[in-house]
């Protein structure tokens, strides 16, 4: 297995997929035309770790039907906990893998996991400029905007310009802090619980928990009405 | 890559001021080059890892190295940063690459 999780394409994240989609959509027939580059030399890859019994093509489709099964829902089911119990906060900033592991998530041995935390003081963001690290085992497959060059070079060096566009207005005196996955950690943010949101339960919590929140690029919102019910302190209609 | 026990002694600790080295590379690397030449503070040790300038080339990537989070003022990465002078970043540095500063 190569050391980081890249998302260069390489890793079954546009093949496979088809299974889980609507049966009756119009599917792209994978088999029409020539294959490109990247396909033959997967296939031929594939095909000589079979052949040589380093993996079997069990493993390899129980690989892809586990990285399928991540998605940021998973991350918002860790946001919703957090932020209803304390004590699991506290432990999944101190130590991701066993906070996640409290929860039957297995974040395996590819990378680690750092948990970032949002403050009244310090809003965090997200990016990968060498390549395109994500922490997939939590969020699933990435949005393409976070593998562009755009996203990569510029959040870097105008997170706020970036978040902006984003439609994220960070405060003057809230400090950005850019997380840049060099390594061998990811990282996933920790956003704020909106204010609204007393006495919700924990499903509930987690419909608002977007993926663009656990990168930093979002904040968690309450739809509009809900919100507007909330000032007027439930009497509107 | 898993962390790995930290069997060696760490050059340096949290808190320890730190400037990138600035030394031409071949090959995979995963400093990046931005960072390159300039200086920030030591805030956690990540670990133990193994190399990625030697796990690239299908060699075991050993010894492991540490790992460092370093954070950097945004305006000491760019001249020019435009944003609030408290802004920060933070990157995952692998020690042989950390030098001390005074």
């Amino acid at each position: 297995m190569a050391s980081h999780d890249h998302d260069h394409g390489h890793d079954h994240d546009d093949h496979g997929h088809d299974h889980h989609h609507d049966p009756h959509a119009p599917q792209k027939d994978h088999d029409s035309g020539p294959a490109d580059p990247h396909e033959v030399l997967e296939r031929a890859v594939r095909e000589l770790l079979i052949e040589k019994g380093i993996l079997t093509a069990n493993e390899i489709n129980a690989q892809i039907d586990l990285m399928d099964s991540r998605s940021p829902a998973l991350g918002a089911k860790v946001v919703a906990r957090a932020w209803t119990d304390p004590a699991f906060k506290e432990r999944l900033l101190k130590d991701t893998r066993a906070a996640l592991a409290e929860l039957g998530i297995d974040i395996g041995t590819l990378a680690e996991f750092r948990t970032v935390e949002n403050t009244p003081e310090t809003h965090n963001v997200i990016v990968c400029t060498l390549c395109s690290c994500y922490p997939k085992l939590l969020l699933g497959i990435p949005p393409s905007w976070y593998k562009s060059t755009a996203y990569r070079s510029r959040v870097v060096v105008d997170p706020r310009g970036v978040l902006d566009e984003f439609g994220v207005e960070v405060p003057e005196d809230v400090e950005v802090r850019v997380h840049d996955s060099t390594a061998d950690l990811r990282y996933i943010v920790l956003p704020m619980r909106p204010p609204g949101t007393e006495g919700w339960t924990e499903r509930r919590l987690a419909s608002i928990v977007t993926r663009d929140t656990m990168i930093g690029t979002a904040i968690p919102k309450i739809a509009e009405k809900k919100a507007a019910r909330a000032a007027a302190g439930g009497k509107a209609s | 890559m898993s962390s790995e026990t930290v069997h060696m002694q760490p050059r340096f600790q949290p808190g320890d001021r730190v400037t990138i080295d600035t030394r031409p590379v071949l090959g995979h690397c995963r400093t990046p080059w931005y960072l390159r030449g300039k200086s920030g503070v030591v805030t956690e040790i990540q670990g133990a890892f193994r190399d990625p300038e030697r796990l690239a080339y299908h060699r075991p990537g050993l010894p492991s190295q540490v790992l460092y989070k370093v954070r950097f003022a945004q305006t000491d990465i760019w001249p020019s940063y435009s944003g609030h002078p408290a802004d920060q970043l933070e990157a995952d540095i692998y020690e042989p690459w950390l030098l001390p500063r005074a």
